[in-house]
């Protein structure tokens, strides 16, 4: 073309349209190589990440009894979307509950995060299998209706509640917690005390999660890559308890309608037999739906059935306690066996007495367990407490209490139940606070040396003395966890805690309490042909009748079970305590309650001992 | 006549045909990834939108041959009969078209739904070539350069009426046509003027100068700078009076920093539009005696034009209003000015995410978990580009981007090469129509432009589209193939 004169103006053109591809692509590196959001944003629109929950381990007893093993359990699941024709009527009568309820499931699930009309939604959680077949048998009036599966705990005994614990909805504590493996997401289930929480790590399992594809309504259209990326749930561990489920079952019937608790454990392996904490519960009652309104039911019984009184029951140890002070005396060589103090229906000192019952007099170290003589043990306690070798007392007293602790006192054993209790042990400083330093003497503290004073301990503490002197001087802690699937049990339930006591000291000690059965305060409750160890107590409470204690082992050679037994403002240990305690042995060791003592689990069967 | 058969397909710009073929193809794999939905069709099933995409590729090939075997005199020939027999299908459209999505646009024969307005484009491009090729056509003539534009006003109009306004807009591009054939650029630096003015005045329109005069408008005062800069630029270029140019400019910047420093210092509420009103009539004021002076046209326009622009800054928002309430929300999204990515902003944020979301090479062809789970509407037509850019990634993108710059930029030189006007014209028109689709289609798609209905040539879904960009893009070249035939005119 000859004479254009506007022929350049092609490069303007073609320059505006480089310069707007050029603009495109400088855009495309911005949002497909530089911004990461839109990755995000893309797989948070496109995947749906569904939790497949793992079966809970199951609990078995040492006698491999399922204790605790998983049912169904079913969630009402809804697409809002969907429900156009839901026959609401039907509906709640199929469940159970009103239609008012049935519209605040409704209004509750429109509030939750995350709501969409397009995918299911939770209306009601834990339908049992009942209701879910009724409602399954009639799905077509409820169209939009899905049923999803969850497994719920299932108790084959009604007994052993506390120390089994439940599982609810984990807190906000527990989540918080969560930091490494984040295992938790709000709604889900955990163990919430008892063994269910101290193993919950084993008994929880793996979660599995499937990765769907969801399309813009929230339809899903499949698996991403086929399940490709999806995990198997893992099932959780088994678990088999120490406890015997039959033993468990006697004590708890023995201990019906008193208040207090048994701990029996077996002396050789720590391992404990039975755990009874008294008033009870069944534990299926906190299951399921019905599990708040039980909760609230059991939170407010004035007996506090929810309060495990085995483990966090502090008591004055009473009587018992005169054990300890025989073992501490002799190893601190303040008394030998043939050491003997005299009694006077009680120990004076001017204006102060401690009393006791009528017995001969004077007597030597094994009377004085036999006849649980008060005098004898406020002598060599003080003896002790100002002997020249110590210095002064505060010294004295140091030493007294690093044995007692030796002994399982004053500290948590470190069951594997949560929530245990230490017990109480003074030291020397708590008496420099109490009366001023160097301002107090042997007579001021002398009631420790009968088990009252300043001391506590917790029946498992002295299930655990009992125990401990079945073995002649050690002690396992004692624990209920026998075997875990797929791994050892941790090592101190298998390592032998050796006291500071000399284990010759036992001997005398073994002797007494042997004697006490034969012919001392719990000869009403021997059993034939089995040599038991006993010694009865009375703990003193300022708020009513003194509490009732015992504390055995048994066969005498070769203890196969060592007991606590505390029953709640009922006297003289003699009386309810040690009858009950050695049925239990005698339950445990020979399966069986021969004629001659029936009437005697009869009376205890039958006693109610409740505070009126 | 054997022999002037063998000389089309020497002479045919193979070139071309390879880019259209490749851009074809990946249109439909594009197409086929975007409707694919999991279940197994065979892809030459009709009953899914690849299996139809595929049938009108194949009349589009057809249709393209047949317009090769055609007489290129031919075109030239019948453009205004073809002109005028589209336009009154246009307005026969408006009568007898259902109504589809708000738009009367499309005309249904039967199992067959065409749109007319895709043809159009094609009818008014012969037209445009036709009427400003004829020999004694010059643009100093006002009545011509005014019938040139109503040659593409009116199927413009028509198609508004259809409720069609994206398709419309595209004769717009039209005028780069008329730019390369010698019109003022003036009038394109007009029309990019009044783009900004609008598109100033309506996102600043409610934005406040200072706080205590909320009514002052932040939009007006840009809109008064800029008039005044460009004010001084014309009197530079076109009466080279730096004069004129510091003693405006000067005013200007004096009386709004002595605003400031009152407002600053003291605290006073100064209306600075008050300011601007005044510099934009001392300007008037200070052209309209330069041209008694100077005896020069120029100034009295340059003074006119800054209240012209003003004009036009407070028409906008009146303009603006009278969109239909989809419009300004697609216009309000892209400026930023509303942000609800669950609504009026959802398809071009699902849009960016599906794009994004590919990152350098792609998710690889029917592993877009955006495409395939539908989370862009339209997807398969006009925003079928975000397939491309999940699936296939920035390189993929960019190859397609890079695709049609190769055959803008072939088109132009193809033009360029041309003997005769009428060739060289309508050459600019197919390039220039092909360069606004591409414009507003992709940047929509990738949130820089307002969403705005139509379609990216060869890979949107549908038969009208894709026949009309044929027929468009096949004709040029079969004027192409005989462009020795012609010695000038």
């Amino acid at each position: 073309m000859t004479n254009d004169i506007y022929a350049n103006r092609r490069f303007v053109i073609a320059a505006l349209m480089l310069s707007v591809v050029f603009i495109y692509i400088a855009r495309l590196v911005n949002l497909q190589l530089i911004d990461q959001t839109y990755q995000n944003k893309a797989d948070s629109n496109a995947y749906l990440r569904k939790v497949q929950f793992p079966a809970r381990g199951i609990i078995r007893d040492r006698n491999n009894k399922v204790l605790v093993f998983n049912k169904l359990s079913y969630d009402v699941m809804v697409v809002p979307r969907e429900m156009s024709g839901f026959d609401t009527t039907e509906f709640c009568r199929s469940v159970n509950i009103s239609k008012k309820e049935f519209l605040n499931k409704v209004k509750e699930m429109r509030n939750r995060v995350g709501y969409s009309r397009y995918t299911p939604q939770l209306l009601i959680a834990q339908l049992d299998a009942h209701d879910h077949g009724v409602l399954q048998e009639k799905g077509f009036l409820y169209p939009g209706m899905y049923l999803q599966k969850r497994t719920l705990r299932e108790y084959n005994y009604p007994n052993a509640a506390l120390l089994l614990g439940s599982i609810g909805e984990v807190g906000r504590a527990t989540l918080k917690a969560d930091t490494i493996d984040h295992f938790y997401v709000p709604g889900d289930y955990a163990g919430q005390n008892g063994v269910e929480l101290t193993y919950e790590k084993d008994l929880r399992g793996e979660k599995g999660e499937e990765i769907f594809l969801r399309d813009a309504h929230g339809r899903i259209q499949g698996k991403l890559e086929d399940g490709l990326y999806d995990k198997e749930s893992k099932p959780g561990k088994d678990l088999q308890l120490s406890i015997d489920i039959d033993l468990q079952a006697y004590g708890e019937r023995l201990m019906q309608n008193k208040v207090g608790s048994i701990a029996a454990i077996d002396p050789s392996t720590g391992e404990i037999l039975a755990l009874v904490s008294s008033p009870t519960y069944d534990p299926s009652l906190l299951v399921g739906r019905k599990r708040s309104e039980n909760y609230d039911i059991l939170v407010n019984d004035p007996l506090k059935p929810l309060f495990d009184r085995p483990m966090m029951a502090c008591y004055p140890p009473g009587s018992t306690f005169k054990t300890v002070n025989a073992l501490v005396l002799q190893q601190e060589k303040i008394i030998s066996t043939w050491t003997a103090f005299p009694c006077s229906e009680g120990y004076h000192v001017g204006s102060f007495k401690v009393g006791c019952h009528a017995h001969f007099s004077p007597l030597n170290l094994i009377q004085s367990i036999q006849h649980s003589c008060n005098a004898y043990y406020c002598a060599g306690f003080r003896n002790m407490m100002d002997n020249r070798k110590y210095k002064n007392i505060s010294n004295a007293f140091e030493v007294w209490k690093n044995h007692v602790v030796s002994l399982g006192f004053g500290y948590k054993l470190g069951a594997d139940v949560p929530n245990e209790k230490r017990g109480y042990i003074p030291n020397s400083g708590v008496y420099d606070k109490i009366y001023g330093e160097n301002r107090w003497k042997s007579l001021m503290i002398v009631s420790n040396s009968i088990g009252q004073g300043e001391i506590l301990a917790t029946p498992l503490q002295i299930a655990n003395l009992a125990a401990t002197i079945a073995n002649r001087g050690y002690y396992i802690v004692p624990h209920l966890v026998k075997h875990i699937e797929g791994r050892e049990i941790d090592s101190c339930y298998l390592q032998k805690k050796v006291s500071t006591i000399d284990s010759i000291y036992f001997e005398p000690v073994v002797e007494g309490m042997d004697l006490v059965m034969k012919n001392g305060t719990g000869w009403g409750a021997r059993i034939d042909s089995i040599e038991v160890c006993g010694k009865t107590g009375t703990a003193q409470n300022p708020h009513g009748e003194d509490h009732s204690l015992f504390m055995a082992f048994a066969p005498k050679k070769d203890p196969k079970i060592a007991i606590c037994v505390v029953v709640e403002n009922s006297g003289f240990g003699a009386t309810w305590a040690a009858p009950i305690a050695t049925l239990m042995m005698e339950k445990y060791l020979k399966g069986y309650i021969p004629k001659r003592r029936l009437y005697l689990e009869e009376r205890m069967l039958n006693a109610n001992l409740l505070p009126k | 006549m054997p022999s002037r058969r063998i000389n089309i397909v020497k002479n045919l710009d193979w070139v071309t045909i390879g880019i259209y073929l490749i851009l074809v193809i990946m249109g439909w794999f594009s197409i086929y990834g975007a409707v694919y939905n999991f279940e197994e069709a065979p892809f030459w099933d009709i009953s899914f939108r690849y299996g139809k995409q595929l049938v009108w590729i194949g009349c589009a090939i057809v249709i393209g041959v047949v317009l090769l075997m055609l007489d290129s005199r031919l075109y030239n020939v019948l453009s205004y009969a073809f002109y005028f027999a589209m336009l009154f299908l246009l307005l026969l459209t408006i009568f007898v078209a259902p109504e589809i999505k708000g738009s009367r646009s499309w005309l249904v024969l039967g199992p067959v739904s065409i749109q007319p307005a895709e043809f159009a484009k094609t009818a008014t491009c012969l037209a445009l070539a036709k009427f400003m090729s004829e020999s004694g056509y010059t643009f100093s003539r006002m009545r011509q350069w005014a019938l040139s534009i109503c040659i593409f006003l009116m199927p413009m109009v028509l198609i508004i009426l259809q409720k069609e306004t994206g398709s419309a807009l595209v004769y717009f591009c039209l005028l780069l046509v008329l730019y390369r054939e010698g019109m003022n650029g003036i009038v394109l630096f007009l029309g990019f003027l009044l783009v900004v003015i609008f598109i100033v005045s309506i996102r600043f329109g409610a934005v406040c100068v200072i706080p205590e005069l909320p009514e002052e408008s932040y939009g007006l005062l840009i809109v008064m700078i800029i008039t005044l800069i460009v004010q001084c630029g014309f009197l530079l270029v076109f009466l080279h009076d730096k004069k004129s140019v510091l003693i405006i400019l000067g005013t200007s910047a004096f009386a709004f920093l002595l605003g400031y420093i009152v407002y600053r210092a003291f605290g006073y509420p100064v209306p600075f539009t008050y300011i601007g009103y005044a510099l934009i009539a001392f300007s008037l004021a200070f052209c309209v005696i330069m041209r008694i002076k100077e005896r020069l046209r120029g100034y009295l326009l340059i003074g006119l034009f800054g209240v012209a622009c003003i004009g036009f800054s407070g028409m906008a928002d009146k303009a603006f209003d009278s969109l239909m309430p989809h419009q300004q929300t697609r216009i309000k999204v892209t400026l930023g000015m509303e942000n609800d990515p669950k609504k009026a902003g959802y398809n071009v944020n699902q849009s960016m995410i599906a794009i994004g979301s590919g990152g350098l090479t792609g998710k690889g062809f029917l592993n877009g978990t955006q495409t395939k789970l539908k989370y862009v509407p339209e997807q398969d037509t006009d925003f079928i580009f975000c397939t491309v850019g999940e699936e296939h990634g920035f390189i993929g993108a960019t190859l397609v981007l890079g695709l049609f710059l190769f055959l803008l930029i072939r088109l132009i030189m193809m033009a360029e090469r041309q003997r005769s006007l009428f060739s060289r014209i309508y050459g600019y028109c197919v390039a220039s129509i092909f360069f606004f689709h591409l414009f507003v289609n992709i940047g929509m798609v990738v949130g820089l432009t307002p969403v705005i209905g139509i379609p990216l040539p060869f890979f949107s879904y549908g038969g009208s589209s894709l026949w009309g960009f044929t027929i468009l893009l096949f004709i040029f070249l079969r004027l192409d193939a005989s462009r020795m035939e012609y010695f000038g005119q």
